[in-house]
Formats: C-alpha cells, structure tokens, sequence
C-alpha cells in the first residue's frame, strides 16, 4: 500500500470497549445495600430469626436433672464418651440408627418443602440468611438505611464514618464470637466450658473451634453475604432441580403488570393501554440478593418475599389489589398468562428468548380488568389448596411414618443390653479331672443412669458351674454382676462341666439376665463346645 | 475449538459447552474465588517451608518443623512410657504374689501380658496359649512346675533347661528304653500302668506288672500315684492331660527315649516389670492357683 492511498483513509485512534480481550476474567463483588421492608412477610422473618437464633444460644444452657450419674445439660453431644443427650433421650454409640433415621427424615423434609413452598429453607430458616439479616439490622442501626448508606460508602473518611464504621463492625465481630462461642457448648458442659474458655483453660480445639467459626461468621455475615448463596451454596442447584410446576415460588405476575410505566396517569389520560406495575423499582431496592424479580425466576432468587412486602406496598397506596409480586406456582401463572394475552397460536418462535418476549408484547390489559378496573374473577391465585396434592401427600406420610416408627422404637427400648460371646480360641479347655471348662465374655449394658445389680441364670447345663475369672470361687449357676451407671461391662466368666455330665460336642446354654428391682429381662443363647470323644 | 456464541436471553458468550441443549455461559469467575486460590498458594509455600515436603535424589527437604510421622511416633511412644512409668515403678516394688490384688496393677499386667504374649510367646504355646505336643496348654489346671503367680514368675524369668541362665529350672528323664534301663516289656507294662491311672483304656494284666516297675523306676520323680513332682518339673501323669499325647504309641516314645521342653530366660530378655506382668496374665488364663 502506498502512502497515497493511505492518506484517502481516514483512521481513528480508538478501541472496542467491549473488545474481548477488554473483558475482565473476574468480577469484583457490586455491593448490595438492601433497604428494610415492611410487611407481613417481613413480619413473619423477624419473628423465625427470633425463634431460631434464641434456640442456637439458649440451647446449651438449658438444664435436664437425670440424676447424679448423668450430664445435666439439655441437649449435649457428650463425643468423649459417646453419647448424646437430647432431654429425656440419651443416644448410645450402638442407637446411632437414630441419628441415620433423622437424617432420612431430614432428606424427606427437604423433598416436602421444596415441593410445596420451594426455596423456603433459603428464605427464612438458613442460617447464612438470618445472620445475613441479624447483621443488617445493625449496619441500619449505625449507618442508616439504603440511601445514607450508599451515601456514607461514597463520603471521605470523616470522624463520623470512621466512628458509624468501627460501632458497626465491633458489634458484628461481637456477635461472631457469640455465634462461634455458642456452638461448643453443644459439645460440653456450657457453664464450666464458659468459665474455661475466658480464664485460658479450655482446650485448644475449643479456642481453634471458635477462632474458625467467629471468622466465618463475620465474613459470611458481613461482606460474603449473597455470593456465598450464589458461588458457595450447592443448594440453589440442587433445589432448583427438586421444584415442579406446582411449587410455590415468589413470582412477578407480568401478565398484570406489563406493559410497566412509571407515568401511569399520563398514560392513561391518553388511552395508552397500562398494566399495574408502576416501575417504581421498590422490589429492586430490598432485595438483598441484587435481583430484579421482574426478570422471572433466577438462580439467585433466595424466596425472602421482601419484594413482595415492598410492591404490596406501593399497590396498596396507588389504591391496586396485591399481589402483583406473589407466591405463585408456574402452572398457575401459565394459565394466568394465557388469560390474559392474545398470542397467536402455535405461533413459531426461533427460540426460547425470542417466544418469551413474544409472550411480553402479547399482554393486553384489557384481558386482565373489566371496565370498572377490577381484576377479572377468573384469575387463578395460590392458596394452601396448591400445596395439597398427591405428592406432597407422600412426602407428608413417610415423613409421619418414620418420625412414628422412631418414637415407638425409642419408646420401647430396653435399657439392658447383653452379648456373650464365646472364646475363640482356645473354644474348649480340657481340665486334668477330665472335665471341660469353656470361657465367655459376657458385656452387660447398663443405660439406666444408676448403678444396677444384676442377676444372671445359666440355664441349659444342669451340673456345670460358673467361675468368675480371677476368682476361684465356685458360683453354681446363679451369680450377680455389678454394672455402674450407664456403663458397659465385661466379665470374663468360665463354665465347667464335670466328665460325666457332657452329653455332645456342642450344646445350647442360656443365660437370662434380670436387674435386680425391676422386670427388665435380657438373655442370650450361646453353645458350650467340648471336644470329640470328651464324652 | 468448540461452537462459541452469544446466548439470546443473557447476551454472554457461552463457553461453547453443550450438554442436552444446555449451554454453558462464559460469565466472569468472581474476584474473591481468585483472592482464595491465591491464598491457598501462599498456605502451599508455607507448607513447604514448614513441613518436610520435595523429595531429593538421596534425601528430602526436612521443613523447619523436622517433623515426619515417624518422629511424631517416636514422640507418641515415648509419651506413652513416661505415661505408664508410674506403673512400671509400682509393679517393680510390689511382691509378686500381691501384685493381684491392686486393681490398677492387674489391668496393667494383664492388658500388657496379653500384647506380650502376643508376640514372645504364641510361637510355642499358640495364639490363645492352648499349646500343643511338647509345649503345656496355659488355660488348664496342669503345671509342670506349678501354677502360683510366683512359681509362674520364676518360670517365665529364668526359664526352662537353657543355656542362658544358671537358675533355670532344669531335670531330665532318663531314657529307660534306649540307655536300656528296662526291657522293652517293662517298659511296655509301665506304659499300660500309666494308662491305668489316668483313666485309660489299658491292658489291666501288664499294668498290674507295671505298676512295681513304676514304684522302682518313675516314683522318684513323678510321685507314688504318678501325681507328677513338681520340683522336677515331672508330669501329673494320672490326670486327663498329657504333655505329649495320652495315647500308647506317644506314651513308649517318651518311655524309651524322652523328649524335653525348653523355654528362653525371658528375665534377661524382657526385663522385670514384663516379665511380672507376663505372669499375672499367665495366671490369669483360668488355671492360676
């Protein structure tokens, strides 16, 4: 190319903005400053996050008398020794089938909810969600809400913002340590542990325990927040995968608000046909998650229903029903929908996207209210009626059925436990008499919480006796077994059987095992084995 | 390369991923997934500064720390003996006969007996100390040299018939048919009186005859009534038991030509506290007199 040529062209000094090569790989979090709503469902989360939070800290310090030789903790998860105490349940080493039995009812919990009322779990119970929310109401408290916040976010470091700063953050560290501090106290006695633990005799896991959990407290509760739901949760996905069109989900009922405009009375002095959303972005701006709900369902949708108190709101002061934003199911909104547009049918869209906005411009608000401006009776809207179906039927059942089949067994327990087991080797030792002498470990387990005396009855062997190992004393074929509190026992005992009285080389014996003061009976078959030609 | 497009609802790049009609989209890592992955190379280069980590040719980088599991055994171990020391001092102190009857002590030298056991012992008397022909069952009721803790101590220290240790328990059976002591049908006879008295099928006519040559011959050693002596180490030979085999052919191999057991001097070995607690767990077996 010669420079003449060049010169006819003229160029610019200039770069894509969007050029791929421009486009970061990673993203910085955008701060989110959701403003606090009112309402009933706002009501409904404050009063969850009392209970919930209430039972984490006062748990551990509730009191359960069980006697002298039992914890007196409520609820503890005693891992030294092997137990667990949930008041008047205590959970042996060997009764951990209870725990598999609730984790199963757990799993059908989850089925059930999501089924029912969807990301319910992520809304209101979850622990990052109430935390999320418990450190939000002081972040207001020192900051302000949503506009001085951002505001406070843009001012230079004054006095004042490093003073609202300081308050808000030693209040949330405090709050983590308190949620880190609490959690060990499942693990031992909660008033000795605390003493411990801020006079420096604690163990180390216990200080490494609530170092762990106070960081994650504050960072999860005070700058992760939303991503942890987006980036860490698995449970979006997997939730995400449980709902079906019944489910309940928190919804933008489009077919009533679109086409949106924020000048509704202009519009409607000049005939140009309106939904009911005024675009007022009160939604947008209390969402904690930095969603806007009109754009359907999203990953990052947690169901908090605070959009729903804020555009039930603003409908109730512009004099419109509620509900614009709403519980609602995706079957119930598809035939909402379809009331209330005139799509051609079997139209043939390209795409997904391309149908959606389709479906869009299709919304004719005069399908959606009669003249008078009331909402047409034949809408359909969630009611406790969608929850009620076959399958959620099932779910409500097995769940009843396995909580039932635990309570029984729990209630029908025995507190006597006992196992005998037969020597392996040597299974039979020739005496110099001639007769044969067999050895047993007999484990009695005592789980009532005071020392019990039981008596055990060797049936089956009519002339043998019963030696207990290290004593020589004769017993006969009645003896008694000293098991302390809620402990287990094992005593080694020897049968003997005289020559004479063998009559095989493997006979069925019994021993029947009673707690001295009560009926509780417990016995075990077991054979006594002598050699060839021994009779 | 795979297929990359712009998707129509979200207007990002997908990354061309395709599964099912599902596609993948290109959406920026966030930057504190970045912040974590650099942080856990940070922990890695102090790991390795730390912590014994690249292998060499010859050898490995051994850490700041030094530490390797087998130091940390080393350590665990040592923690272990200075943690039954106590224990160790206490049993050394205590009589032999006495050290039953402190509870602390019987659970240490039994639980440390059986682990003992466990490895000196079980390749003579068997891993459940039944023994077999030529080495005594320990469960049962029948000693060679009898069945006190004491008398099992002394056995166990100074052995039995070695070369070791000069209180080693020592006597040896003559043997009557090959140093021809007897004639082959006295010895014959002795053996059916020996079946007699413990109970056996026998030939009551040669017994009868047997037992005179017993009374001249065996009763030194193994008692008038054949109840064994103990202080030579002599069976019991009228009881149910018998060391190497209660039958006649077993019984005219020992006659004629005796075989003899023969135990280390474990005190040399084992040293006093192990060989102490081998003893009360021995006697603890169910034959302990």
């Amino acid at each position: 190319m010669d420079t003449k040529t060049q010169s006819r062209v003229e160029t610019f000094d200039a770069q894509a903005v969007n050029k791929k090569e421009n486009r970061d790989l990673y993203e910085a979090r955008k701060k989110i400053h959701p403003k606090r709503a009112e309402g009933w469902y706002r009501q409904l989360k404050w009063w969850i996050m009392a209970v919930t939070l209430g039972i984490y800290y006062i748990t551990p310090w509730l009191r359960w008398d069980r006697g002298e030789y039992a914890p007196d903790q409520a609820v503890l998860l005693d891992v030294a020794n092997r137990r667990f105490y949930f008041f008047f349940i205590e959970i042996w080493p060997h009764e951990f089938f209870y725990v598999a039995g609730l984790l199963v009812m757990a799993g059908i919990g989850l089925f059930l909810v999501t089924s029912t009322v969807g990301r319910a779990w992520c809304g209101y119970s979850c622990p990052q969600t109430v935390w999320v929310d418990l450190f939000l109401v002081f972040e207001r408290f020192f900051e302000g809400d949503r506009n001085q916040r951002i505001k406070l976010d843009a001012a230079p470091w004054t006095i004042s913002k490093i003073r609202k700063r300081v308050s808000k953050h030693i209040i949330w560290l405090m709050i983590s340590i308190a949620t880190g501090g609490a959690w060990i106290f499942y693990f031992a006695d909660a008033p000795t542990l605390f003493v411990e633990l801020f006079s420096g005799q604690a163990a180390f896991v216990a200080y490494t325990t609530v170092a762990v959990l106070t960081a994650t407290t504050y960072v999860f509760g005070g700058f992760m927040r939303e991503q942890v739901c987006t980036y860490m949760c698995p449970w979006p996905r997997i939730q995400a995968a449980m709902l079906d069109e019944n489910s309940l989900t928190v919804t933008y009922n489009d077919w009533r608000g679109e086409p949106r405009t924020k000048h509704a009375k202009k519009a409607k002095r000049e005939g140009i046909p309106i939904g009911d959303c005024v675009d007022c972005n009160a939604c947008v701006v209390v969402c904690p998650m930095g969603i806007d709900i009109r754009d359907g369902q999203q990953l990052e949708c947690i169901t908090c229903a605070l959009c729903i108190d804020a555009c039930d709101g603003v409908m109730s002061k512009i004099g419109l029903d509620k509900g614009l934003i709403s519980y609602s199911t995706l079957g119930i909104y598809d035939a909402n929908m379809a009331l209330a547009s005139t799509l051609p049918e079997n139209m043939a869209a390209k795409s997904e996207a391309e149908f959606s906005i389709a479906k869009m411009a299709a919304i004719d608000p005069k399908k959606v209210r009669d003249d008078s401006g009331k909402l047409f009776s034949h809408f359909v809207h969630a009611s406790w009626r969608t929850v009620v179906r076959l399958r959620t039927i099932i779910y409500t059942a097995l769940y009843c059925l396995i909580g039932l089949a635990l309570i029984v067994s729990l209630l029908t327990r025995s507190n006597l436990n006992v196992n005998v087991l037969h020597d392996r080797n040597p299974i039979f030792v020739t005496l110099s008499d001639g007769s044969i002498r067999n050895g047993y470990e007999i484990k009695i387990l005592n789980m009532l919480a005071e020392p019990s005396r039981f008596n055990v009855r060797l049936e089956g062997l009519p002339n043998a006796f019963v030696k207990i190992a290290g004593d020589d004393k004769n017993l006969g074929q009645n003896f008694t077994i000293d098991v302390d509190a809620d402990k287990l026992r094992a005593t080694r005992i020897y049968i003997t059987v005289p020559k004479a009285d063998i009559t095989g080389t493997n006979v069925k014996l019994r021993l029947v095992v009673n707690r001295q003061g009560d009926n509780e009976e417990a016995t075990y078959d077991a054979n006594f084995v002598a050699p060839n030609g021994a009779k | 390369m795979t297929n990359r497009e712009i998707d129509e609802i979200s207007g990002v790049e997908t990354t061309g991923h395709e599964w099912d009609g599902i596609k993948e989209l290109d959406n920026p890592m966030p930057r504190w997934w970045l912040w974590t992955f650099y942080a856990s190379i940070v922990f890695a280069i102090g790991y390795v500064i730390y912590y014994p980590a690249i292998p060499l040719i010859n050898s490995y980088t051994t850490g700041i720390s030094g530490e390797t599991t087998r130091s940390i055994l080393a350590e665990e171990l040592s923690a272990a003996t200075a943690a039954k020391a106590s224990l160790v001092a206490k049993i050394e102190a205590t009589p032999v006969s006495e050290i039953r009857d402190d509870d602390d002590l019987l659970r240490f030298s039994v639980a440390g007996g059986r682990s003992l056991y466990k490895v000196y012992c079980t390749q003579c008397h068997g891993s459940g100390a039944q023994g077999a022909p030529g080495y005594p069952n320990l469960n049962d009721d029948d000693w060679l040299w009898g069945g006190d803790v004491e008398t099992i101590y002394t056995t166990i220290k100074h052995g039995v018939r070695n070369d070791e240790d000069d209180d080693a328990r020592f006597s040896e059976m003559p043997g009557f048919g090959k140093d021809e002591l007897l004639e082959p049908n006295e010895v014959r006879s002795v053996v059916e009186y020996v079946l007699q008295i413990s109970d056996r099928e026998h030939d009551a006519a040669k017994a009868t005859e047997g037992k005179v040559i017993f009374a001249d011959n065996c009763a030194a050693c193994h008692g008038e009534n054949g109840k064994g002596g103990r202080e030579f180490g002599a069976p019991n030979l009228a009881d149910a038991l018998s060391l190497y085999g209660g039958i006649r052919a077993k019984l005219l191999a020992q006659v004629n030509s005796p075989k003899h057991g023969v135990m280390p001097a474990w005190g040399q070995r084992l040293g006093e506290a192990s060989v102490r607690q081998l003893a009360v767990y021995i006697h603890s077996l169910g034959g302990g007199e």
